[in-house]
């Protein structure tokens, strides 16, 4: 798995959890106590070790350790990056839904061998979407959707995010449900760098 | 299909939200909501599009004016009031000599754009790739943060590995090694430089009669005498158990070599406190000039110094004395 990826889960742990938290996951899963440059290569072994380590520490499962990193990335100013990049995809938190299928071909201009999301919406009704998720990330639809949730926040948009498991090619599906697309409280963005 | 379409301005400005109509007067009668939002209202309707725009394009002036135009229409303008954003244009003549439809946008220029006027996702048309170059931009700019700070800590890990690869443990002077890369580069500079080959008196018997912490001790003691008696750019290399070498960059006097080892001994021979009282050591010096040699090379000159040193030892230690290099 890419550095960049598992930096990212790296930084969830020091964040959330503080350093000496990092250095027990660090210490079960076999990784130096710097942690992950965030532009090499690793064995995926390794991020699925770190995943379990924190699981265990915080006495969750995988999945709800994996929903939470990904509103993590959204949320803490240490990503704001990632989360201007998203707020690129549109003005409304549905012009953001119906950009995610671009996600995958602009990280690839980006970074080329990051192993990105590939994501599919589909409009099923007035309000509700069905988002197609194929990622390498064992459970990674529940990164996305937990993303999904913080970014509805940053929008201001009240909405239902719902894991609807895998299908037979191995890819997940979420139901997203948008109940308000503009309720109070949503995030500032300027197109212009800050 | 017929080949002329009617498209209301409403309609115009959704597809092209940066353009301008200019009637056959050259004044400018509408513009798109995105120049509206940049400028006011005001400072464009009714205004004659020359007065508005400077425009480098010789072929888009004849076409404003009526005439064919060259380079079909192609130009580049800027604002003429400040802030004098530099545009890219296309002007087509409108059917029936109604005027001239000139659409505008940003080009590269437009990351400083959305700065200047704080423009939003919505103020470009859904097609436009600004928004795709905005990411871009930012997504590149995030990439080569992550690299230089990369870049940062290997060469933050290089230093420190040489560091270490030319620094001797126990008393953090420069090891042999590193002695060799100085004098080389001295050598090769032609910076001439005055040398001293250091063995302490007396050390062996410390070593046996006081313990290894003991020697260790004065070892250490020793090199901080010899590092508080040297300047900055001076190099101090422990060079084996006991014996030292001393490189002193720029350095052409005998007179100041001598009274640098004068005092260098002087210290040395100060009491050293140890966990059983005290011990006592000495050195003795061998030294030489680069300038003594007519083509310095470091193994003479280490081997004249290296022979001064032992005509110290033999004339009772406790001295320096200077190499003869053979004529």
């Amino acid at each position: 798995m890419h550095g960049l990826i598992n930096r990212s889960i790296q930084a969830f742990v020091q964040e959330t959890c503080g350093q000496e938290a990092w250095l027990a996951v660090a210490a079960q899963a076999g990784i130096g106590p710097e942690g992950f440059e965030p532009l090499l290569p690793y064995d995926d072994a390794l991020t699925e070790a770190m995943l379990a380590a924190i699981a265990r520490l915080r006495d969750r499962p995988r999945e709800a350790v994996l929903e939470e990193i990904g509103g993590f990335l959204v949320v803490h100013p240490r990503f704001g990056m990632l989360r201007r990049l998203l707020r690129f995809g549109g003005e409304t938190f549905v012009d953001f839904l119906r950009s995610l299928d671009e996600v995958e071909g602009r990280m690839r201009i980006v970074l080329p061998e990051l192993e990105s999301p590939r994501l599919e919406l589909r409009q099923i009704g007035d309000n509700a979407f069905r988002l197609t998720c194929c990622w390498c990330l064992p459970g990674g639809c529940h990164v996305v959707s937990g993303a999904l949730r913080a970014m509805a926040e940053d929008y201001g948009a009240r909405v239902l995010v719902e894991p609807l498991g895998e299908q037979e090619d191995g890819a997940s599906v979420l139901e997203i449900e948008v109940l308000k697309g503009r309720a109070a409280g949503g995030r500032n963005f300027k197109l212009a760098a800050p | 299909m017929p080949d002329t379409y009617a498209l209301n301005a409403a309609a115009l400005d959704k597809l092209l939200p940066m353009h301008v109509i200019v009637d056959p007067e050259r004044r400018i009668r509408h513009a798109g909501p995105t120049l509206i939002r940049m400028r006011t209202a005001g400072a464009l309707l009714n205004r004659l599009f020359f007065d508005v725009f400077a425009i480098d394009c010789p072929g888009g002036v004849a076409m404003l004016k009526g005439r064919p135009c060259p380079c079909k229409g192609r130009m580049r303008l800027a604002f003429r009031a400040p802030p004098h954003t530099a545009l890219r244009g296309q002007a087509l003549a409108l059917d029936g000599g109604a005027g001239v439809i000139v659409n505008l946008s940003f080009g590269i220029a437009v990351v400083d754009a959305v700065a200047e006027y704080g423009l939003t996702v919505g103020d470009f048309a859904v097609t436009d790739l600004a928004v795709d170059l905005l990411y871009l931009s930012e997504a590149k700019s995030a990439v080569t943060a992550e690299l230089r700070r990369l870049n940062q800590r290997l060469q933050g890990a290089r230093i420190a590995a040489e560091e270490q690869a030319c620094t001797d443990t126990l008393t953090g002077l420069k090891n042999r090694r590193a002695l060799d890369d100085v004098l080389s580069r001295l050598i090769c500079a032609r910076q001439p430089f005055g040398l001293m080959h250091l063995d302490l008196d007396h050390f062996k018997t410390v070593n046996d009669r006081l313990g290894h912490a003991a020697g260790d001790r004065a070892l250490i003691h020793a090199a901080h005498v010899l590092l508080s008696e040297t300047r900055e750019r001076d190099v101090v290399a422990r060079v084996g158990g006991d014996e030292f070498v001393l490189v002193f960059d720029g350095l052409t006097d005998p007179g100041t070599l001598e009274r640098i080892a004068g005092r260098i001994i002087e210290r040395l021979q100060e009491p050293i406190a140890c966990a059983d009282g005290t011990c006592r050591i000495s050195a003795s010096i061998g030294a030489a000039l680069s300038a003594q040699y007519a083509q310095p090379d470091p193994d003479t000159i280490l081997r004249d110094a290296d022979r001064a040193l032992y005509r110290s030892k033999r004339a009772g230690r406790a001295r320096a004395s200077f190499a003869r290099p053979a004529p």
